[in-house]
């Protein structure tokens, strides 16, 4: 380990996946994540794994909750489209607090779309995708190295809080080949996972994985509890990178492949002299909120950047202190609507030059 | 010389002793009954996992003392195949209805069946969505009244009832499936041998195994128990003839458990 290899995403987010332990994948064909399940089908059968190539995204969430709930590292991946329908299946999972992965390497929509990168699935992904009042965890990486790490990191909180972890990334970080240093995986201490079946043998009491509660007041109680995770979550879990913050006049705020081009802009703002951060989501879901708060204490100017017509702003807003002022460069994902650095950087000066 | 005397009659171990919530004269009590008594008899409780499904049977934790997990409505040969391809050397069974098989589920267990997964599927046909109150399902019978056929199912617009354990008898992935009813004493004891055979397939490693079971559904149906357990033999069992459709379990032999079956491919550097 520690050499450098020269990857695409996707294959990296897969080398993560086994080194952190997963042996078992289950996923359906769609692009722009396909390398995935093709490496995973070369690779988890030599070390002993399982991959399904299931008959829909349907079953494949459910055998991933089924293997979940034997208490081991799995996963699926898909795109929109796929992810859409796993959404039943992923409130299930959270319902029923079993861990996993889900990979949504993001294309355009809505509908068969197209399969250029987009951001338009944020709403989907941290407000709860499917039905009943949930959250997953929700990490966006903005490299071929983070694909790598946060997919290890995705698993341990998944473990760790018992809620399912989705990686949102699209095909700009899926497909794009660049430097990765894989690391081993080190176990950070998570506990047991005593809780999962296995056939009762020498238990006393049965190992039940549901999330039906019928009860008086058990499903409500169920519910604060979920809460309460939910919360902690947000208290100790999140996650963003900050650059040149401390005297920024303007930050520009992006996720994802949008905050990859937007690093370039701000870069070349600070080249002519223009004060100007830049503050990254890595977890989604827990929204780096008092981090934003805190920034804007200083600053009271936002740009936000997103493939797609605004979701993470209305986040963002929820977050910076109350003087702040927002303003958003939404681009609808579509062939020929990425942004290039030029175009966000004539949006950084546009709100730039409006502070005086 | 003593002789030991056994009780003939006693309550599974793999059933709690409780009050189960059926209306009187269902058949899920009796159909589960006979998978405990099938898990009794290869002594797997200890390493049996149950995957409950939607509807009635929803509750199969609160009966069999055995794992469970539970599956969204149609998808537990999917959860099942999740955990089987996990616990290989763990005995796994589903116990779906009508509804969630044969309609919302039918993908999963098509494909389940198709890759030969090596699970257990009691499949209960009561010719109707008893949890929600009556309406159609894929196995009600041509002109059968339900609360959404009230004019009785119009084969011309609605299609026939689907017989499923012929429909998947024709995959190759499948080892055993067939049909039984317990609405006689007779019926019973072939229901009771045929869900015990469905288990062995599993215990030798032989395969997917498939036992459709007819099944009574009195509240439903607007009829008493006696008459409703009637109507399953006057007129379910015309249209989903008895009997076993497909059993290769001597051919199949015992599969390797708990092994790579690429292990020839040796291990990554
Ligand atoms: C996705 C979804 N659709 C619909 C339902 C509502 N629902 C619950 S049980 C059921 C049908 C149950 O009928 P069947 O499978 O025949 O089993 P039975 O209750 O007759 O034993 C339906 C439609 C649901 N829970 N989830």
């Amino acid at each position: 380990m520690n050499k450098r290899l020269f990857v695409k995403g996707n294959d990296a987010l897969a080398m993560g996946a086994i080194e952190a332990g997963c042996r078992y994948y289950f996923g359906y064909p769609i692009t722009p994540q396909s390398e995935i399940p093709e490496y995973m089908s070369r690779e988890l059968p030599r070390i002993g794994g399982e991959f399904i190539q299931a008959e829909s995204e349907i079953a494949s969430i459910n055998m991933l909750l089924g293997a979940s709930a034997c208490g081991v590292r799995a996963m699926t991946s898909s795109s929109s489209p796929g992810i859409s329908l796993k959404q039943e299946g992923i409130s299930y999972m959270a319902g029923s607090e079993l861990p996993g992965l889900i990979v949504n390497i993001c294309r355009s929509g809505p509908g068969l779309g197209g399969i250029d990168a987009s951001q338009a699935d944020y709403f989907q992904a941290v407000k709860g995708g499917g039905h009943g009042g949930y959250h997953i965890i929700v990490l966006a990486p903005h490299s071929v190295q983070e694909m790598y790490d946060l997919t290890m990191l995705a698993f341990d909180l998944s473990d760790l809080y018992r809620i399912p972890a989705m990686i949102l990334g699209d095909s700009v970080v899926g497909q794009m080949k660049e430097a990765l240093v894989p690391h081993s995986y080190r176990n950070p201490g998570l506990p047991s996972k005593n809780w999962a079946v296995s056939g009762k043998g020498g238990r006393k009491e049965q190992s039940i994985i549901k999330s039906l509660y019928l009860g008086d007041g058990e499903l409500e109680a169920h519910n604060l509890k979920l809460h309460e995770r939910y919360r902690i979550l947000k208290e100790k879990e999140v996650r963003y990178e900050g650059v040149e913050l401390e005297d920024a006049r303007l930050i520009v705020t992006a996720f994802g492949s949008a905050a990859r081009i937007s690093k370039t802009a701000v870069r070349m703002a600070r080249e002519v002299g223009m004060q100007v951060g830049l503050l990254r989501p890595i977890t989604l879901y827990p929204f780096p909120e008092q981090a934003f708060r805190k920034a804007t204490e200083t600053c009271g100017r936002v740009l936000c950047v997103e493939l797609n017509a605004g979701q993470m702003v209305e986040d963002v807003r929820l977050s910076v202190h109350r003087d702040a002022e927002v303003f958003l460069y939404g681009r609808p994902p579509g062939a020929g609507s990425q942004p290039t650095p030029e175009e966000i950087f004539e949006q950084i000066k546009k709100y730039y030059e409006a502070i005086s | 010389m003593t002789t030991v005397l056994k009780p003939a009659f006693q309550r599974p171990v793999s059933l709690k002793d409780v009050q189960t919530h059926f209306c009187p004269g269902c058949h899920h009590g009796t159909i589960h009954r006979l998978v405990a008594e099938a898990i009794d008899h290869f002594d797997i409780q200890e390493r049996t996992i149950g995957v409950a499904s939607v509807g009635c049977s929803v509750f199969l934790y609160g009966y069999f003392d055995v794992d469970v997990v539970e599956a969204p409505h149609g998808r537990a040969p999917a959860v099942a195949t999740g955990v089987k391809r996990v616990l290989k050397d763990r005995m796994v069974f589903t116990y779906q209805g009508d509804g969630d098989l044969a309609a919302i589920g039918t993908s999963e267990i098509i494909h389940a069946a198709n890759r030969g997964e090596g699970i257990t599927v009691i499949f209960v046909n009561n010719t109707t969505y008893g949890m929600t109150g009556g309406q159609m399902a894929p196995t009600t019978l041509p002109e059968q009244v339900t609360t959404t056929s009230p004019y009785g199912r119009n084969v011309g617009s609605e299609g026939y009832p689907i017989r499923m354990a012929e429909l998947l008898s024709i995959l190759e992935g499948v080892t055993f499936s067939a049909r039984v009813a317990v609405d006689s004493p007779r019926h019973v004891l072939e229901a009771g041998k045929t869900i015990r055979k469905a288990f062995q397939c599993q215990v030798e490693g032989a395969g997917f195994a498939f036992v459709e079971v007819l099944s009574a559904c009195p509240t439903n149906w607007g009829m008493n128990s006696l008459k409703a357990n009637e109507r399953v033999g006057r007129e379910m069992i015309p249209y989903f003839p008895l009997g076993v459709f497909r059993d290769h379990t001597a051919k199949a032999g015992k599969k390797p458990q708990g092994e790579s079956k690429l292990s020839h491919l040796g291990k990554k550097s």
